[in-house]
């Protein structure tokens, strides 16, 4: 049985903070959830996907996020608890149908878990998802622990249901990929069918129904307003005249500080987890007992510009600070030694920093950026394509996966990256542009998500690209999730349909379409020559499996290969292949038999023939 | 109850969420209160792994530069990476056996000598703990289990509110059946090994 189905009210666990937010569904006694991957949120859906094995709970992952909230809305419309689930960037994928799914609302909770990711663990921005909630109207609910993000999703579910509408469920890095003990309460039976009755004036959104929904939705906004007033979720500690508001993972570090610096008497601290609409009456209270206070939250001054406009309508005038210059800033993400130093700034409380090591005299080391997996068919394909368009100017665009990392040296192949999908109508600009050549990547997780449109954009208005589809077989980058395009019995599921990209893409009216296999490289690289030389859209799928995928899958069976005497030190496989399993030992290359898959790519690179198969 | 702090530093893939685990499971099993935070990102691309274990009352997930009570190397160059995490009263304890980046291969950068890492955290922290903790994996029987020698060098210190009871309970009920003996031969030769430096 799968540990976050344990029936044991009160049987303690210890829980990354996504297996609690995952548990806190289950108790929350959600039936259907939908997502698409992605860092830090991912843990939380592979959770329910495990579980809707064994266990009633529908769960998918959906093509995009766009398309997992329209999935989820559909769920929670048919009165159905539904939970929704994608990282920062995601939402910005779903915000068409957030907007008006706001104006329409739910019959059943509908919560949307939104992970943003500070200092950008591993996202291309760091964007504050609170403002979602201003410009939906939505509430926004953010825990501060491990521990409160299981309690708090209950609540969520509640709180939709009371406002019938959803509720944005946010979190950051620290506490999805924090890990505490939290307790377990009682499962509740799960509701997995339901029925939709219909009701146009609600939920068909022609612009006179429209008009009535917005009305609605800022009535709610008021009816949210008060219950965060009186939430549980929004507390005081202390009664001193210093304040201090702060939100999520601040919090932990704000009472950290307080302890430490001796202060607990002279502070009050105002901690937010029900942060959207702002609890107005509660924080003009809070603020009418301060004599000064501090803002502590990581990202933008969403709660900051709040509490002085309270204040500001209170004509208080109490000093109000958060971000600044000599205080707390928008980037990255805060630790508890930053935040003890500014409480004790900003209140003039005496404070030595402890005493840091001296590192002046620390030797250079060497650094240790990730690298594409030993036998990773994407350097095999980089390989061929380097090897194909020698002598040409080219222009990578690039996209969200692990093959993001050839833009390393020295394959630096990647050239443009802003967002899923990108690659390819990002290609179309620099095709037309420009006079270089353009040969985009994009992998097939995220060609399905985004990358098709694209793709359709280039065939209708006649672009000039090589578009290189790095199929792998599944979503690597974000821990092997399914997608359309994969084979469902490598997760032991039957029962999908299966879209193969190949079919896709000719239908799609592509005339240059060819299929390679990245280990063969001397065909490899004579297929996409001919791809380069197709003047118009040409795509090339590169099909390998991922090999970490292909190793858990027991279908991989490594034969090491070694570097045989035969070397004359050119080094070709390190410098211009680098991969891993390769070190140097007493100046001479050497494979790690341990690492090496055996690809057998790195053999077909040496000038000398020098790389042999271990024999068995 | 006092604050204990605690980084691991490993390169993806040597094992370190395991070992945090295990720490945190033996704390359970002890009624310690436990917090720990990672960042998995890129491990299994072969980057850095960092975790932060804090034992105690604090709540504080993460942990600052400078204030780390012990740090735990699994790659020698990476512990001295992390020294920034450490003050003069801080304990370091170490495996010996380098793992050099790809960096190095193409000469983007040089490893330093073993020895001169030693000398380093030897004169910036209170103590270091430092052997060949491959070797002593491989004794075990499975040169995957590092992790837990490690483990076993670090209960040695004593300076985690966790018994060697508790660890080794924790081995039983966390790490897979197939590699319990294994890793409680390793947690045992790393207890051992500590002892003698």
């Amino acid at each position: 049985m799968h540990k976050l189905l344990s029936d044991n009210p009160g049987q303690k666990m210890l829980l990354l903070g996504n297996e609690a937010i995952a548990r806190g569904a289950i108790e929350a006694g959600i039936a259907f959830g939908s997502t698409y991957p992605g860092t830090p949120s991912s843990e939380i859906s592979l959770a329910l996907f495990q579980i809707s094995h064994e266990s009633d709970l529908y769960f998918e992952y959906s093509t995009n996020e766009k398309v997992a909230l329209e999935v989820a809305a559909g769920a929670a419309n048919s009165g159905v608890r539904t939970m929704c689930m994608m990282k920062h960037v995601g939402l910005n994928v779903a915000a068409d149908p957030l907007m008006t799914l706001a104006y329409v609302g739910v019959t059943a909770g509908l919560v949307i878990v939104v992970a943003d990711d500070p200092f950008m663990f591993s996202s291309q921005n760091e964007q504050d998802s609170r403002y979602y909630g201003k410009l939906s109207g939505l509430s926004i609910l953010e825990p501060s622990t491990v521990e409160e993000a299981k309690e708090m999703i209950p609540y969520a579910f509640d709180l939709s249901e009371k406002l019938k509408e959803p509720v944005i469920f946010r979190t950051t890095t620290r506490i999805n990929h924090s890990t505490g003990i939290v307790e377990l309460k009682q499962i509740p039976q799960r509701v997995v069918k339901g029925t939709f009755i219909k009701d146009p004036m609600r939920c068909v959104t022609v612009p006179a129904v429209s008009r009535k929904l917005h009305a609605k939705l800022l009535e709610n906004i008021k009816k949210a307003e008060a219950i965060a007033d009186s939430s549980a979720y929004n507390f005081t500690d202390g009664d001193g005249s210093w304040g201090i508001v702060c939100n999520g993972v601040s919090y932990s570090y704000v009472t950290d500080a307080v302890k430490d610096l001796g202060i607990e008497e002279k502070v009050k601290i105002l901690r937010i987890g029900f942060s959207h609409p702002m609890p107005a009456a509660l924080v003009k209270q809070f603020i009418k007992g301060c004599r000064k206070i501090l803002v502590v939250e990581e990202g933008e001054p969403y709660m900051e510009e709040m509490i002085k406009v309270f204040d500001q309508e209170e004509k208080l005038n109490v000093p109000i600070h958060g971000k600044g210059d000599d205080l707390f800033s928008r980037l990255y993400e805060f630790n508890p030694a930053q935040v003890r130093q500014n409480i004790a700034t900003y209140f003039d409380v005496p404070h030595t920093a402890p005493a840091m090591t001296d590192l002046s005299d620390v030797p250079e080391i060497p650094q240790r950026p990730p690298n594409l997996c030993a036998g990773c068919s994407h350097r095999a394909t980089f390989y061929a394509i380097k090897q194909a368009a020698k002598g040409m100017d080219v222009i990578h665009p690039t996209d969200i996966g692990c093959y993001t990392l050839g833009f390393l040296p020295p394959m630096a192949m990647g050239d443009f990256v802003i967002c899923m999908g990108s690659s390819v109508s990002s290609a179309c600009g620099f095709s037309q542009a420009t006079d270089q050549k353009v040969i985009a990547f994009i992998g097939d997780s995220t060609f399905f998500h985004s990358g098709i449109s694209g793709l359709v954009n280039a065939v209708f208005n006649n672009h000039n690209f090589t578009l290189v589809i790095l199929d792998n077989g599944t979503t690597a980058m974000t821990g092997h999730q399914p997608n359309p395009g994969v084979v469902m019995e490598n997760f032991n599921l039957s029962g999908n349909g299966r879209i193969s990209i190949e079919a896709l893409v000719r239908a799609m009216g592509v005339q240059h379409v060819s299929l390679i296999k990245p280990y063969k490289l001397k065909k490899s690289i004579a297929a996409i020559k001919e791809a380069l030389d197709y003047k118009g859209v040409s795509v090339v799928i590169a099909q390998e499996t991922c090999t970490l995928f292909a190793k858990s899958l027991k279908q991989l069976k490594p034969r090491a290969f070694y570097v045989s005497d035969k070397c004359k030190n050119h080094r070709e496989c390190i410098t211009t292949f680098t991969c891993p399993a390769f070190s140097l030992k007493d100046e001479k290359p050497v494979i790690d038999p341990d690492t090496c898959v055996g690809c057998a790519v790195c053999a077909q690179i040496c000038p000398e023939n020098a790389i042999l198969p271990l024999k068995k | 109850m006092d604050t204990t702090r605690l980084i691991i530093v490993a390169v993806g893939g040597q094992g370190n969420l395991l070992a945090s685990k295990v720490l945190g499971e033996a704390a359970l099993l002890s009624d310690i209160p436990v917090k720990m935070s990672e960042i998995h990102g890129m491990a299994q691309r072969g980057g850095v792994v960092e975790s932060a274990i804090v034992f105690g009352d604090a709540q504080s997930t993460i942990i600052s530069d400078g204030e780390a009570d012990v740090l735990v190397g699994f790659e020698p160059s990476e512990t001295l990476r992390a020294l920034n995490k450490c003050n003069p009263d801080t304990v370091v304890i170490t495996n010996t056996a380098p793992l050099p980046p790809f960096t190095v291969g193409l000469g983007i950068g040089v490893y330093p000598e073993i020895d001169v890492i030693e000398q380093q955290i030897k004169n910036k922290t209170a103590r270091l703990v430092s052997f060949d903790g491959i070797d002593l994996a491989k004794k075990a029987g499975n040169v995957m289990s590092l992790n837990i020698v490690l483990l076993g060098a670090l209960i040695q210190s004593d300076i985690l509110p966790l018994t060697p009871e508790s660890i080794k309970k924790a081995i039983e009920t966390t790490t897979k059946k197939a590699f319990v003996k294994t890793n409680l031969e390793a947690f045992q030769l790393g207890f051992e090994a500590a002892k003698r430096t």
